[in-house]
């Protein structure tokens, strides 16, 4: 078969597609653009009908030859439409990439139809949301079998299919079923893939006979009907035998294959197993397969704007020709206030020079490094953070020297001072605690300022740093938890080959009557101890980052005397047993920190919880207090119902209450209503395109305003906590429209009124911007309503 | 009981409005013996009579007062726009940020006050005005538009008690009868019930079916305002079928018939239980709101007679 050639072939039509087919159209190089959807632009073609999409970041400027302001998404793909054209932009739709193989100037690019494809180089541009996983049943493609659901108002007294049972179909079926018949069907016994909140909606609907559902049930095939009154005939095996379901429309929701398998066979290697982890890209994004270019969310970055200014500049990379990157300017801006410092490139040198632990990184990855962070130059004597702060930001020192102070387990007070060249702050990025230490400058500092989000990104990304931060790390953790006294050398000692372990909610650490293995840091998570007690398991203690666990038995030379399990994922240090026992024996004053808390935990066993503040604390792990920092819990023997807190919260906060209280369950009278847990590892943040998710100095979970409305993190929240609001124009009463009753009240904002502006997340803050703190606790009359953070999570239950 | 369950709203910061009305009341209460009420005339003209006056009028306003500070707990509007005004950009709520923990520490105690420490002072001082009051009358009642407000007054706090002695006790009982599930999961789980008694009885004789069909459509759940506070339906059918049905079951004995009396006697059973967890639930939240609606109506009523009560005397100097 003849195959086409072209210089460059394009695969992907989302922005970062585009705009690089639409620069090569520009230059007027032989280029082909493939798109396996049958339209362009497949991942914002199915953003909700009329959604608003927002161009952030604001601060970075546009440059593409294709044009991108925020707006509605039928006039941006429109726009789009009509720019390829006047472009002369050489695209194919329907033409789903498979494979790619060859080498710089020759790549042979074959597609699904069994055609292939010559270029010389390839722009790979195929985004993160992956290929739709089908029904791989005869009839997958019949015009009335569907994978998305954009718009549910848009059918109505239809009978429609629903296949699977994740929160997608779920979320679906719920949508349509006030106006549709909706038959679920789920290939599991239960809908146990769903969150918690959407199965109680589902129940709830099933209950009320909303929705029917089919479990244990495999689609075997779908038919066309003759024209009357329904379209097809959907055909399960069901666990009574063969049913058929006369419908007109089947929407099934599978979830995607996530495209990394993909892009691995194309030879592209990515850094680590974790599934945020990205490629590593050269700084002119060309992947470890020469001549192979990786730009847009594929690469990392999430946003539209960022796709397109890299579809613009790989164009101008491949042809040799030097741009200046749409972010240097941005760049510049950063070191400004460096001193000596004259331009972007030897800002990075130093970077590079001056922090050991960046220094595997690729260009391109410092440079989105800094273009997160903030470089922070510091007089002499001024706090970088408080200890007991939220804060999660990670510091590299490159000039001057920090002095942190930390308080150990007993009070004691140690101070360390850091030089250039080293970073601190890890401790609470990774623990999702608050600060251990405060830092201070103690000589002039220039520090660079890194968000939690693109740290974890990098480490991730880039094995090494993962690798060098742990080095210095684990000793710190040991160090904090240990005994803050404690010589180097003997750090040194006990943390070699120390393991550093994970487990999952519920896994356990180690079992009652277990040899003792060694000593256990807790470094992120957090841990229930509990002990048989007439056959049954009662839970002793609930134990935070930042303590250990195992002492007992090592102190005792016995078996271990209970059993710990993991209350939220969990992360720790595991200290071998026979190197504690030499270096206790070896430094009185750390034997004598342990022995102290060993007398404590024996003296505490004797108050044992009774079984039923067993219960309760085992309800509450269940309900995710193990991973909270402040949870509003209701005390159901002193709540009225009178939902003065809702009330409340929707008028502190734009109309709209953040927490649902007649939501969620109850045990022994206390109630977890559905409200944030402010999480210690916020699941919200992970997925969020802007980065608009953020945790402030007091621990509070909050979304800023350049949320895009995406909805990623409503999905990802395991708690049912965020809701898609539209933002009104909420006015609260003055004392004269209370006293006359007079005033719009909280909650009852107009439909009309927000029928098509922009819906952005929302969900609880703490109140962290009123005066006198949260309203909910506050507008309780009864005082039932109050919050509480693991710290005093013991105290209340014994 | 576990350490959860906080102070309830009598025990409130360790009986602090408790011990500062009654120390209230105390003093008051020595003062009136101290000072002999003047023979014959109106005590309020006194001054101690003014003193009593005057403060059982501001408590007054403070008692009515409670009901804007429940609907406005969350912060005036014009303090709250200011202070998201200076803390909107990020860079300078990361300057700030030390300066702002420091003033939110120091308001807290100023503005913080939550509605249970409103209402725990809303209870111990409305109970003082008894005494108060009382004192300040010098115990002189007539047909007069003085005595209306007091015996407004009276109705007032007598609400009162009712609603404290509600909110102590009935949260736990609402908890208890609902378990996890809403009213409306009850009124579902009845509904199916229903529908499958009635089918049930379908075969069976009409008398039974009479007995099913009227458990169906004339038990109430609600009703009117007496029903719904008592928790009751005369003659609820649901409860008359289920006795019936033993009856019945003696009667109807052939063929399948005892087993589908069996089922059906099961079914309603499990009907009335669900039926009066469902009344229960109306009943206690009824109680638990019913009586507001006296004693804010009649708080402001009060209002109107204590103001004719001041206008009058100083017109009548
Ligand atoms: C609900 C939602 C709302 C969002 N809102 C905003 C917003 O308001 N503002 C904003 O800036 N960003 C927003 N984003 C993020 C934005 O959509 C992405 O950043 C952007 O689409 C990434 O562009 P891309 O070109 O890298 O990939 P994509 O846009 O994902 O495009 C990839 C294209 O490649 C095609 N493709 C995939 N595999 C193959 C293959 N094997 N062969 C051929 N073609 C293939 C796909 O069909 C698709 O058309 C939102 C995301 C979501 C999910
Ligand atoms: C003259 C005396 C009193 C006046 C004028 C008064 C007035 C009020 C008012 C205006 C409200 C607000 C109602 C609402 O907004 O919903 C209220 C609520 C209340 N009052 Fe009183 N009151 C008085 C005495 C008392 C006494 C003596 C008690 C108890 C012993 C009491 C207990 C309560 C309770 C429990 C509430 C309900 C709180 C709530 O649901 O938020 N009051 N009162
Ligand atoms: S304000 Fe308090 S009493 Fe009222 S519903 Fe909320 S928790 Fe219950
Ligand atoms: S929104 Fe959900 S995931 Fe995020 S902090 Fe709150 S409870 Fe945790």
């Amino acid at each position: 078969m003849m195959s086409e050639n072209f210089k460059i072939v394009i695969v992907g039509s989302g922005p970062g597609g585009l705009s690089a087919a639409a620069r090569a159209a520009e230059h007027g190089i032989s280029h082909l653009l493939l798109e396996a959807a049958p339209h362009l632009a497949n991942t914002i073609y199915h953003f909700q009908r009329g959604k608003p999409v927002m161009a952030e970041p604001a601060v970075l400027p546009l440059r593409s030859s294709m044009s991108f302001a925020a707006g509605i998404r039928e006039h941006i793909l429109e726009t789009w439409r009509e720019e390829l054209t006047r472009h002369q932009v050489n695209y194919r739709v329907g033409a789903t990439v498979t494979n790619i193989s060859g080498q710089s100037g020759a790549f042979q690019i074959k597609l699904a139809s069994g055609e292939s494809i010559n270029a010389e180089f390839v722009v790979l541009a195929i985004g993160v949301q992956g290929n739709i996983r089908k029904l791989a049943v005869p009839g997958e493609d019949l015009p009335m079998v569907q994978y998305h659901l954009d718009d549910p108002d848009a059918f109505s007294n239809e009978t429609i299919v629903v296949v699977g049972g994740g929160d997608a179909g779920v979320e679906n079926s719920l949508a349509l079923a006030g106006q549709n018949r909706v038959i679920l069907i789920n290939r599991q016994e239960e809908f146990s893939n769903c969150k918690e909140a959407n199965y109680d909606q589902l129940m709830a609907a099933v209950a009320q006979g909303k929705i029917e559902t089919r479990v244990s049930t495999l689609t075997e095939r779908i038919d066309a009907l003759a024209p009357g009154n329904f379209n097809l005939a959907y055909v399960a095996q069901t666990p009574e035998g063969h049913e058929q379901i006369d419908c007109h429309r089947v929407i099934a929701r599978l979830g995607a294959k996530p495209p990394r398998q993909l892009v691995e066979s194309f030879g592209v290697r990515f850094p680590n197993s974790d599934s945020t982890s990205v490629p590593q890209l050269s700084e002119q994004y060309e992947s470890n397969v020469p001549g192979l270019y990786i730009v847009g969310a594929l690469a990392g970055y999430p946003l539209i704007k960022q796709a397109m200014n890299q579809g613009y500049e790989v164009i101008e990379y491949i042809l040799g020709n030097p741009v200046e990157p749409a972010d240097e300017a941005l760049l510049r801006e950063k070191f400004a206030d460096v001193p000596d410092i004259h331009s972007v490139s030897e800002g990075i040198a130093l970077l590079r020079v001056n922090q050991p632990l960046l220094a595997p990184l690729t260009t391109l990855q410092l440079r989105e490094f800094m273009l997160d962070s903030t470089v922070r130059v510091l007089p002499r004597g001024e706090v970088i953070f408080n200890r007991n702060d939220y804060s999660n930001s990670f510091f590299s020192i490159l000039e001057g020297r920090v002095a942190i102070q930390t308080e150990g387990q007993n009070g004691e007070e140690a101070v360390f001072g850091l030089e250039a060249g080293n970073f601190f702050g890890e401790m609470g990025l990774l623990s999702g605690r608050r600060r251990s230490g405060t830092a201070v400058a103690s000589l002039d500092c220039v520090l660079v300022e890194t968000p939690r989000r693109s740290m974890l990104k990098l480490l991730y990304s880039a094995a090494g740093v993962q690798r060098k931060l742990d080095e210095v790390s684990l000793k710190r953790v040991v160090r904090s938890c240990l005994d803050t006294s404690l010589p180097e050398r003997e750090l040194d000692y006990l943390v070699h080959e120390a393991q550093s372990k994970r487990y999952a909610v519920g896994d356990v650490l180690f079992n009652e009557g277990d040899k003792a293995d060694g000593l256990y840091m807790i470094r992120r998570g957090s841990v229930t101890v509990s002990r048989m007690v007439a056959g049954k398991e009662v839970v002793l203690a609930y134990i935070s980052a930042g303590n250990y666990v195992g002492e007992m038995a090592l102190v005792s030379n016995k078996p271990r005397s209970a059993t710990v399990r993991a209350a939220s994922p969990t992360e720790v240090v595991l200290l071998e047993a026979v190197r504690v026992a030499d270096v206790l024996g070896r430094n009185t004053s750390m034997r004598r920190k342990v022995d102290s808390r060993y007398l404590k935990q024996v003296r505490s066993d004797e108050y044992a919880p009774s079984s039923e503040s067993s219960e309760l604390i085992n309800f509450l792990m269940g309900q995710g207090v193990g991973e909270a920092t402040d949870v509003l819990l209701i005390d159901y023997a002193r709540c009225i119902r009178c939902n003065n807190c809702e009330t409340s919260c929707a008028d502190a906060h734009d109309g709209t209450s953040r927490l649902d209280r007649e939501a969620g369950s109850t045990y022994a009278q206390i109630h977890v209503p559905t409200s944030c847990r402010h999480c210690e590892h916020p699941h919200c943040m992970k997925d969020c395109p802007p980065d608009a998710i953020h945790r402030s100095v007091n621990g509070e979970v909050f979304i800023s305003d350049n949320c895009i409305g995406c909805g990623n993190c409503q999905t990802n929240c395991p708690y049912g906590v965020i809701q898609m609001a539209v933002k009104t124009e909420y006015k609260k009463r003055s004392v004269w429209q209370v006293i006359l009753g007079t005033g719009k009240q909280a909650s009852e904002a107009d439909e009309a009124e927000t029928g098509n502006l922009p819906k952005k997340a929302v969900k609880c803050d703490m109140c962290k911007d009123i005066i006198g703190g949260p309203v909910c606790v506050r507008a309780c009359p009864t005082g039932a309503a109050f919050r509480m953070s693991p710290e005093n999570f013991m105290e209340y239950i014994k | 009981m576990n350490k959860m369950q906080g102070a309830t709203l009598l025990k409130y910061k360790n009986y602090r409005y408790f011990k500062a009305t009654s120390l209230l009341m105390a003093l008051a209460i020595t003062a009136y013996v101290l000072i002999r009420p003047a023979g014959g005339e109106s005590y309020g003209g006194t001054w101690l009579g003014y003193v009593l006056g005057i403060l059982s009028t501001l408590i007054m306003v403070f008692l009515m007062w409670y009901g804007i500070t429940k609907r406005r707990i969350s912060g005036a509007p014009e303090r709250r726009q200011q202070r998201i005004r200076t803390t909107r950009s990020d860079e300078m709520a990361a300057q700030l940020k030390f300066e702002r923990r420091k003033t939110r520490r120091k308001t807290r105690g100023l503005s913080g006050a939550t509605l249970q420490e409103w209402l725990s002072a809303h209870v111990y001082l409305g109970a003082s005005l008894i005494v108060l009051v009382s004192l300040h009358t010098g115990f002189h009642f007539g047909m007069n538009v003085h005595t209306l407000a007091y015996v407004l007054m009276l109705l007032v706090i007598t609400s009162g008690f009712y609603g404290l002695n509600v909110y102590l006790n009935y949260p736990r009982l609402i908890t208890l009868n609902m378990a996890e599930d809403t009213l409306d999961d009850l009124l579902l789980k009845i509904a199916e019930l229903d529908e499958l008694a009635c089918t049930r009885a379908l075969g069976l004789p009409d008398e039974v079916n009479a007995l099913v069909l009227k458990a169906r459509h004339e038990t109430r759940i609600g009703g009117t305002l007496f029903q719904q506070l008592s928790g009751e339906q005369r003659d609820c059918p649901t409860r008359h079928a289920v006795q019936q049905m033993l009856h019945l079951g003696e009667k109807y004995n052939q063929d399948d018939q005892p087993k589908i009396m069996r089922d059906l006697y099961s079914a309603l059973l499990r009907k009335e239980k669900l039926v009066l967890r469902a009344r229960t639930e109306i009943m206690l939240k009824a109680r638990l709101e019913c009586w507001l609606y006296l004693h804010a109506p009649l708080g402001i009523a009060l209002l109107a007679a204590l103001t004719a009560h001041i206008v009058s005397i100083f017109f009548y100097w």
